[in-house]
C-alpha cells in the first residue's frame, strides 16, 4: 500500500519538474513551425527596428542607437514569445491532458514550473540569438562579460514572470486563441510607454508620470545600464524588487487555478 | 473480518451554477469488483468520477477511494488510482513509448520499472509497432488505447474508466473489457460509466443507474433486467390501424405493460421467454387475419430501462 506522505517530498517536485520540463521542450522541437516563429521574430526586429529608427532618433550621451535599443528589445521578443505559455497550457486544457496531470501523483506546481523553465530555456537561445544578429548591425556590450551575462539575466527573469501571467490567463480562459490574444493585448502599450525605444525625457509630461513607474522601464534601464555600463544599481533594484514582487503574487495564484481547474 | 468498500461516497453534491449535477449520490464499491456506473449523458456520471479522482470537490458529501479521503487525502488517492477520461489525454508530441514513460516517471516508479512496465503495456495493447513514432501520426482508436494503458501505468488498485469504448472499434472494445477482466483478477476495483446497458452487463458485477445527479435503481444486471422486464418482442403491423387490436391479443403474454405507437403500427412487449411467446404471438396474429411487416426480438436498451425505472425516456431520445 503507499504512503500519504512520500520520503521526500522536494526530491521528488524537483523529479516532477524535469519530466515536464523535458515534455515542453521537446514540443519545441517537434514543431518545427512553433520553434521558427519563436526564433524568426526576435531577428525580424532587431533589424526592422535598428534600420527604420537609427536614422532619425538620437538618444542623448553620445549612445548609439543600435545600443540603446536591443536591452528593450530583448525585453519585448520575450515579452511576446511569452503568450506560447498560456496557449500551449489552454491546449493541454482542451486536451484533457491537465485533467489527466492532476490526477496523478505528482507534485501540483510541477507542471507550470515545468512549462514556465522549459520557455525560459527557449528564451536563453532567443537573447543569444539577438545578441548575434545585433552583433553583426552594431551592437556591443560595454561592461564586459560577467555583467553582459547580468544584462541577458533580466529579460529572461522578465520572462519568467511573464510566462507565469500567461499560463494564470491560459488556464483561466481555457481557449487558445483567447489566452494568445489576452497575453499579448498589455505588450504593446507597456512596451511603447516604456523607455525601450526613446529615452522617457523626450516624452509629454502626463506621459513621463506614467513612463517612470511603468514596471517595463525598470527593467529595460537595469538592462541597458548592465549592457551599456554606468551606473546599475537603482534601475536594477527595483527591476528585482517587482519582478520578485509580481511572482509571489502570480506564481500562488496560476497554482491554485491548476488546482481548481473545472470547478 | 470484512475488507472496506474499494469506493465509499455517501451523499455526494455539486451544483454549477443552476444545474444540480449531483443531488446525494452514494456508493459502496467492494474491493476487486468492478461497479458499471449507467446513465444518458449529462446524468452525473463524469462528474461523479471527477469528484472520485480528486478532480473536482464535492459541495457536500464524503468519499474515500482505498480508504483515503478524496478531499483531505487527495494526494493519497492519487498514488492508488488510474483514471481514463471521455477523450484520449495524450501528448501528440511525443511518442506512444514517451507518453507512458512519462506517466511512469510521474508515478515514480523508476527508471528500470518504468521503461519495462512501457513496454508490458504497449504490448498488451498491441501498439508496440506504433511504440516510437508521434501519437499526431496515430488513429483516434489508438490514441484511445494509448490512453487506456497511460491510465494502467501505476499498477492502479482502483481505475476509473469514464465511458472507456467512446472512440473504439468492436476489436478494440473487446480489447478492453479483457484488459479490464485482466485487472480484476490481479484483485484491482474498477468504477467504469457507460451508455450502454451491454457494457455494464459484460463487465460489471454490479450496476448503478444514475439519472439528473440521482441513483434510480442499482443491482447486478439480472435484478435491473428482471426489473426492466426481460427481453423486448417488437411487432410492426402490416397495417397501422392493426396495432390496437393486435396489441390486446398478446397482452398477456407479457411480462409488463406494452407499448403501443399506433401511429407506426407498432407494439413493444415485454417478455421473459422469448422461444416459448415467439411462435404463440405468430399464430394468434396469423389466426386473427393480422399480417406481420416485422418482427425483432431484441434485448432492452438503456432506453428502455430509462422508461421502465423513470417512467420517462433518457434525455437524448427526448431531444
Amino acid at each position: 500500500m503507499s504512503t500519504a506522505a512520500p520520503r521526500n517530498t522536494w526530491t521528488l517536485a524537483v523529479a516532477d519538474t524535469a519530466v515536464m520540463t523535458r515534455r515542453y521542450l521537446y514540443h519545441y522541437l517537434r514543431k518545427p513551425s512553433l520553434l521558427g516563429i519563436a526564433l524568426v521574430q526576435p531577428v525580424l526586429f532587431v533589424l526592422l527596428w535598428t534600420y527604420v529608427f537609427s536614422g532619425a532618433i538620437q538618444v542623448p550621451g553620445g549612445i548609439e542607437y543600435v545600443d540603446y535599443l536591443m536591452p528593450g528589445l530583448f525585453i519585448l521578443a520575450i515579452a511576446f514569445g511569452s503568450a506560447n505559455t498560456g496557449v500551449g497550457l489552454a491546449e493541454d486544457l482542451g486536451r484533457g491532458l491537465i485533467d489527466r496531470f492532476r490526477a496523478l501523483p505528482m507534485a501540483r506546481p510541477a507542471l507550470l514550473a515545468g512549462r514556465t523553465l522549459a520557455d525560459t530555456l527557449r528564451n536563453i537561445f532567443v537573447v543569444l540569438l539577438m545578441v548575434a544578429v545585433g552583433h553583426a548591425v552594431g551592437f556591443r556590450f560595454h561592461a564586459g562579460l560577467a555583467v553582459a551575462l547580468a544584462a541577458v539575466a533580466v529579460p529572461l527573469a522578465v520572462g519568467f514572470l511573464l510566462s507565469w501571467i500567461s499560463a494564470l490567463i491560459g488556464l483561466t480562459v481555457g481557449d487558445p486563441e483567447t489566452a494568445g490574444t489576452a497575453s499579448l493585448l498589455p505588450v504593446i502599450p507597456l512596451a511603447f510607454t516604456s523607455s525601450t525605444f526613446v529615452p522617457v525625457a523626450t516624452m509629454p509630461g502626463w506621459l513621463q508620470a506614467w513612463a517612470k513607474i511603468n514596471p517595463i522601464t525598470h527593467a529595460v534601464d537595469a538592462t541597458r545600464a548592465l549592457a551599456l555600463g554606468g551606473p546599475t544599481s537603482g534601475p536594477l533594484l527595483q527591476a528585482i524588487a517587482w519582478i520578485l514582487g509580481s511572482l509571489a503574487v502570480v506564481v500562488p495564484l496560476a497554482i491554485h487555478r491548476y488546482r481548481r481547474v473545472g470547478q | 473480518m470484512r475488507e472496506p468498500p474499494a469506493i465509499l461516497a455517501e451523499g455526494l453534491s455539486k451544483t454549477f451554477g443552476d444545474l444540480r449535477a449531483l443531488d446525494g449520490v452514494d456508493l459502496a464499491v467492494p474491493a476487486g469488483s468492478v461497479l458499471g456506473l449507467l446513465g444518458p449523458n449529462g446524468a452525473g456520471k463524469t462528474t461523479t468520477v471527477r469528484i472520485l479522482t480528486t478532480l473536482l470537490r464535492p459541495d457536500a458529501g464524503r468519499a474515500r477511494v482505498a480508504g483515503w479521503d478524496v478531499v483531505r487525502q487527495p494526494a493519497a488517492v492519487r498514488s492508488v488510482i488510474g483514471l481514463a477520461g471521455q477523450f484520449a489525454a495524450v501528448d501528440e508530441h511525443l511518442s506512444g513509448r514517451e507518453n507512458l514513460v512519462m506517466a511512469g516517471r510521474l508515478h515514480h516508479l523508476g527508471r528500470a520499472d518504468t521503461d519495462r512496465r512501457a513496454a508490458e503495456l504497449l504490448d498488451q495493447f498491441e501498439l508496440a509497432e506504433a511504440a516510437d513514432r508521434l501519437v499526431r501520426t496515430w488513429s483516434g482508436g489508438m490514441r484511445r488505447r494509448l490512453d487506456l494503458a497511460a491510465s494502467l501505468v501505476g499498477r492502479p488498485a482502483v481505475l476509473f474508466l469514464d465511458e472507456p469504448s467512446g472512440g473504439l472499434d468492436p476489436r478494440g472494445r473487446h480489447r478492453l473489457w479483457q484488459a479490464v477482466r485482466g485487472l480484476v483478477d490481479d484483485g484491482a476495483t474498477v468504477l467504469l460509466t457507460t451508455q450502454y446497458l451491454e457494457e455494464a452487463d459484460q463487465l460489471a458485477g454490479h450496476i448503478v443507474v444514475i439519472d439528473r445527479g440521482r441513483v434510480i435503481a442499482q443491482g447486478t444486471s439480472g435484478q435491473l433486467k428482471s426489473q426492466v422486464g426481460g427481453d423486448r418482442l417488437q411487432l410492426r403491423l402490416a397495417s397501422s390501424a392493426a396495432a390496437g387490436p393486435a396489441a390486446e391479443l398478446v397482452a398477456d403474454l407479457g411480462c409488463g405493460p406494452q407499448r403501443v405507437d399506433a401511429k407506426a403500427g407498432e407494439v413493444t412487449l415485454p417478455i421473459t421467454d422469448g422461444v416459448a411467446v415467439l411462435p404463440e404471438v405468430v399464430r394468434r396474429l396469423d389466426a386473427a387475419g393480422l399480417a406481420l411487416s416485422d418482427l425483432t426480438l431484441r434485448r432492452p436498451t438503456l432506453d428502455d430501462v430509462f422508461l421502465a425505472l423513470t417512467g420517462h425516456p433518457t434525455q437524448r431520445s427526448r431531444t
